[in-house]
C-alpha cells in the first residue's frame, strides 16, 4: 500500500495500482464531526423528557446495564423517536441533496417543489375523506408524494429535464396542492382537522418501533442506490453535454436519482409528516462545511440527521413547558435560512 | 485507452456518419448525411448559422441520436457501445459547460478521468500523471489551485480543454471552441489545438465560425449548407470564391494568406447603394479574375 498526498485529499493505493481509494480530508473530517454531534445530541434527546435521564445513564441503559425503569423509558418510549428523527433527518438531507443536484439549484429541494404538499394532500385525503388509520395515512402520504414527484418530473420534461423548469413547475404544483389541502382542511370536521394539522406540521411524538422498521428498510435500500449515482450525478452538474461526453448516461442517472429521492422523501414523510426545510438547508450547510464543489450526498445526510435531532431538542426546550411539534422548530429555523439564501443567491445572480 | 488503429480491413476511418437524418423533435436539420472524419486529421466544419454543423458534431459525439442512419465508431454503431468505453476513445468540448461553484482548476481537470475510474479505482497514479500533463499541455498548471469562477474567459476555456485532454482520447471533438473569446485567446486556443493534433497524431474535429481561421488550421475542411456537405477536402483545394458565395452567400476574393500560405477569404467591399444596381455586371466581371486563386 502507498499513500500519496495531493492538496486536501488522502489517497490509498495498492503497490500495483489495481486498487486506489480517494478521500477528501475536509469532507471526511466534517462527516465524522457531524456523526459525533448527531449521536451526542441523540443521547441527550433520549435523556430528555418528563422523566429526565443523565447522558451517562442513557449510555449505560443502551449497553444493557440500566435499571428496569430506565430500560423501559429508553428502549420502548424514547429510542424509537430518536431513531426516527435520525433516519428522517438523514433521508431528507440526502434526498434534498439529490434534488438540488438534479435541479442544479439550491431551491430544487423536495419541500419547495411540492412533494411536501403532495404527501400532505395524500395524507389529508385519507384523514378527511376516508377517516383512515395511521398506517393508511402513511400510505396516503407515500402515494401523494410519489404521484406529485412523477407528475412534476413529467411536466418539466422536454428533451430532458432542466433545473429551472423543474423548480418552476414544482412551485406551480406546490401552489395547486396547497389550495387543495386548504379545501380539505376547511371541509374536515373538528377532530379530523386537528389530527390533520398536527400531521402537516410534522411531528416525532409517539413514534415507536413500528415506524422505525419500514423507514430503516427504505434507507438501507435507497441510500446506497443514491450514493452509487453520486459520482455521475456530480458530473451532470456541469451540464448534460459535458457529462455525456465523459460517459455518463445522463437521463438514466437522473431518473434513477429522482425515483430514489422521491421514495426516500415519501418514506420519511410517512414516518414523521412533511417536516419543513431539512431537505432545503442540510445540503447547503453541508456544502459550506465541507467546502466541496456542488452538493454531496453523504455529508448532507449526516447534516440532516444532526439538524433534525437538534431541532427536536429545541422544540422540547425552547418553547417553555409546552412542547411543540418538531416541524415548528425546523420551519422557524429553515424559513430564516431560506430568506438568507434568497438574498445571497440573488446578489450572486443565480436566482 | 483504446490502441486499436484505423479499421484497415475496410479502409474506413474510425469515426463516420452513415446516411444520418438528424433533427430535434419533428424539425429535420440534415437528411441522409454521410461524413467521414479522416484519421489523424484536424477536421474543421464550417457553414452559415443553422446549417447543421453543430448538430452533426453532436451526433458524432453521440449526444444526439440519429432518426435514421448510423454514426460509426471503429465500425460499430456508437449508440450501442458502453458509454464509458466511448468516452475513453472520443472526447468532446461542448459549447457550454457549467463549472460547479467553488471548484478548483485541478479538481475540474481531474473530472476528465471519470471514464477511466471505478468504485475500486478512484485515483490511480496514472490519473494523477495525466491530470498534471493535461494542465501542463494547456498552460494552466500554475492555476491548479485557483477557483475556476475567478479565471478569465480564455483561461477557463483552456481549463475545459485540459479536462477533455485528461480523458486521453485519440479523437477529440470541439464545438465552437473560440466563441466568446477575444482574438488573442482565439488564436491561443487554435494554436493549442494544432499542437495537440501534431504531437499525438490525435484526430480533432472542430466547428468554427471564422472561415479564415478554419482555412489556416484545418487539414481537412467540411463546408456545409442547409444540412448538406457542399465541399470537403484540404482547404487549399476547396476554398474558392465560388464556394464561399455558394455556402455563405458572400461575394469575395480568395487570396493567399501572406503569413501561412493558406487561402484567405476577403469579402467584397460594400458598394454605395445608388451605384449598386447599375454596376452589378461590371463589378462581377471585375472580381471574376481574382476569384480563381493565384497559383
Amino acid at each position: 500500500m502507498s499513500r500519496a498526498r495531493t492538496a486536501g485529499t488522502a489517497v490509498l493505493r495498492t503497490a500495483r495500482g489495481g486498487l486506489s481509494l480517494r478521500l477528501d480530508r475536509r469532507a471526511a473530517a466534517a462527516a465524522a464531526g457531524l456523526l459525533a454531534l448527531a449521536l451526542t445530541a441523540a443521547v441527550v434527546l433520549v435523556g430528555t423528557g418528563d422523566y429526565a435521564i443523565a447522558p451517562a445513564d442513557v449510555l449505560r441503559t443502551l449497553t444493557g446495564h440500566g435499571t428496569p425503569g430506565q430500560d423501559f423509558v429508553v428502549r420502548q418510549l424514547r429510542l424509537p423517536r430518536v431513531v426516527v428523527a435520525l433516519l428522517v433527518g438523514a433521508a431528507l438531507g440526502m434526498a434534498g441533496a439529490a434534488f438540488q443536484s438534479v435541479a442544479r439549484n439550491p431551491l430544487g429541494s423536495p419541500d419547495v417543489i411540492g412533494f411536501g404538499q403532495g404527501s400532505a394532500a395524500g395524507a389529508l385525503t385519507v384523514i378527511v375523506l376516508l377517516h383512515g388509520s395511521s398506517y393508511e395515512v402513511a400510505a396516503g402520504a407515500v402515494a401523494g408524494g410519489l404521484l406529485t414527484g412523477l407528475a412534476v418530473y413529467a411536466l418539466a420534461w422536454r428533451r430532458g429535464v432542466q433545473g429551472y423548469r423543474l423548480v418552476l413547475v414544482g412551485i406551480g404544483a406546490s401552489a395547486v396542492l396547497a389550495a387543495a389541502n386548504s379545501y380539505l382542511l376547511v371541509k374536515a370536521n373538528f377532530v379530523d382537522a386537528a389530527r390533520a394539522v398536527v400531521w402537516i406540521t410534522g411531528s416525532l411524538d409517539g413514534r415507536d418501533w413500528d415506524e422505525v422498521w419500514p423507514l430503516l428498510a427504505a434507507c438501507a435500500v435507497l441510500m446506497p442506490v443514491l450514493l452509487g449515482q453520486g459520482p455521475a450525478l456530480r458530473l451532470t452538474e456541469m451540464g448534460d453535454d459535458a457529462a455525456a461526453a465523459l460517459g455518463v448516461r445522463v437521463e438514466r442517472v437522473r431518473l434513477t436519482t429522482v425515483l430514489a429521492a422521491v421514495l426516500l422523501t415519501a418514506a420519511a414523510t410517512a414516518a414523521a409528516g412533511p417536516i419543513a426545510f431539512i431537505a432545503l438547508t442540510a445540503p447547503q450547510l453541508a456544502r459550506r462545511l465541507t467546502r466541496s464543489p456542488g452538493v454531496s450526498l453523504l455529508p448532507s445526510a449526516l447534516m440532516g440527521a444532526t439538524l433534525l435531532v437538534l431541532a427536536d431538542l429545541t422544540a422540547q426546550h425552547a418553547f417553555g413547558p409546552a412542547q411543540v411539534p418538531v416541524g415548528v422548530a425546523t420551519g422557524l429555523l429553515g424559513g430564516a435560512y431560506l430568506l438568507w439564501l434568497l438574498t445571497t443567491e440573488r446578489r450572486s445572480g443565480r436566482i | 485507452m483504446t490502441t486499436r488503429n484505423d479499421d484497415t480491413s475496410t479502409g474506413r476511418p474510425r469515426l463516420r456518419a452513415d446516411a444520418v437524418t438528424l433533427g430535434y423533435d419533428r424539425r429535420v436539420i440534415t437528411e441522409k448525411l454521410s461524413v467521414d472524419i479522416p484519421d489523424h486529421s484536424f477536421t474543421v466544419v464550417v457553414g452559415p448559422n443553422a446549417c447543421g454543423k453543430s448538430t452533426l458534431l453532436r451526433a458524432l459525439a453521440r449526444l444526439l441520436k440519429p432518426a435514421q442512419g448510423r454514426v460509426l465508431l471503429d465500425g460499430r454503431t456508437i449508440g450501442s457501445l458502453p458509454a464509458k468505453a466511448v468516452a475513453r476513445t472520443l472526447g468532446l468540448l461542448p459549447q457550454t459547460s457549467v463549472a460547479p461553484d467553488g471548484i478548483t482548476v485541478a479538481a475540474l481537470v481531474a473530472r476528465g478521468r471519470y471514464p477511466h475510474q471505478g468504485l475500486l479505482r478512484q485515483w490511480s497514479v496514472e490519473d494523477e500523471q495525466v491530470v498534471a500533463e493535461s494542465m501542463a499541455a494547456t498552460g494552466v498548471a500554475e492555476l491548479a489551485d485557483r477557483q475556476v469562477d475567478e479565471l478569465s474567459g480564455g483561461q477557463r476555456q483552456r481549463v475545459w480543454i485540459a479536462m477533455a485532454l485528461a480523458q486521453r482520447t485519440p479523437l477529440l471533438l470541439l464545438d465552437e471552441p473560440t466563441t466568446y473569446l477575444d482574438i488573442q485567446h482565439q488564436i491561443d486556443v487554435l494554436d493549442l489545438c494544432a499542437g495537440l493534433h501534431e504531437e499525438g497524431g490525435r484526430t480533432l474535429v472542430a466547428v468554427l465560425h471564422d472561415l479564415n481561421q478554419a482555412a489556416r488550421y484545418a487539414t481537412h475542411l467540411i463546408a456545409m449548407r442547409d444540412g448538406r456537405v457542399e465541399a470537403e477536402g484540404p482547404p487549399a483545394e476547396i476554398i474558392t470564391a465560388e464556394l464561399v458565395e455558394r455556402v455563405f452567400g458572400v461575394r469575395c476574393r480568395v487570396i493567399e494568406d501572406p503569413e501561412s500560405g493558406t487561402p484567405l477569404v476577403v469579402p467584397a467591399a460594400r458598394r454605395p447603394r445608388t451605384a449598386a444596381a447599375g454596376v452589378t455586371a461590371a463589378s462581377a466581371a471585375a472580381t471574376r479574375p481574382a476569384a480563381t486563386r493565384a497559383p
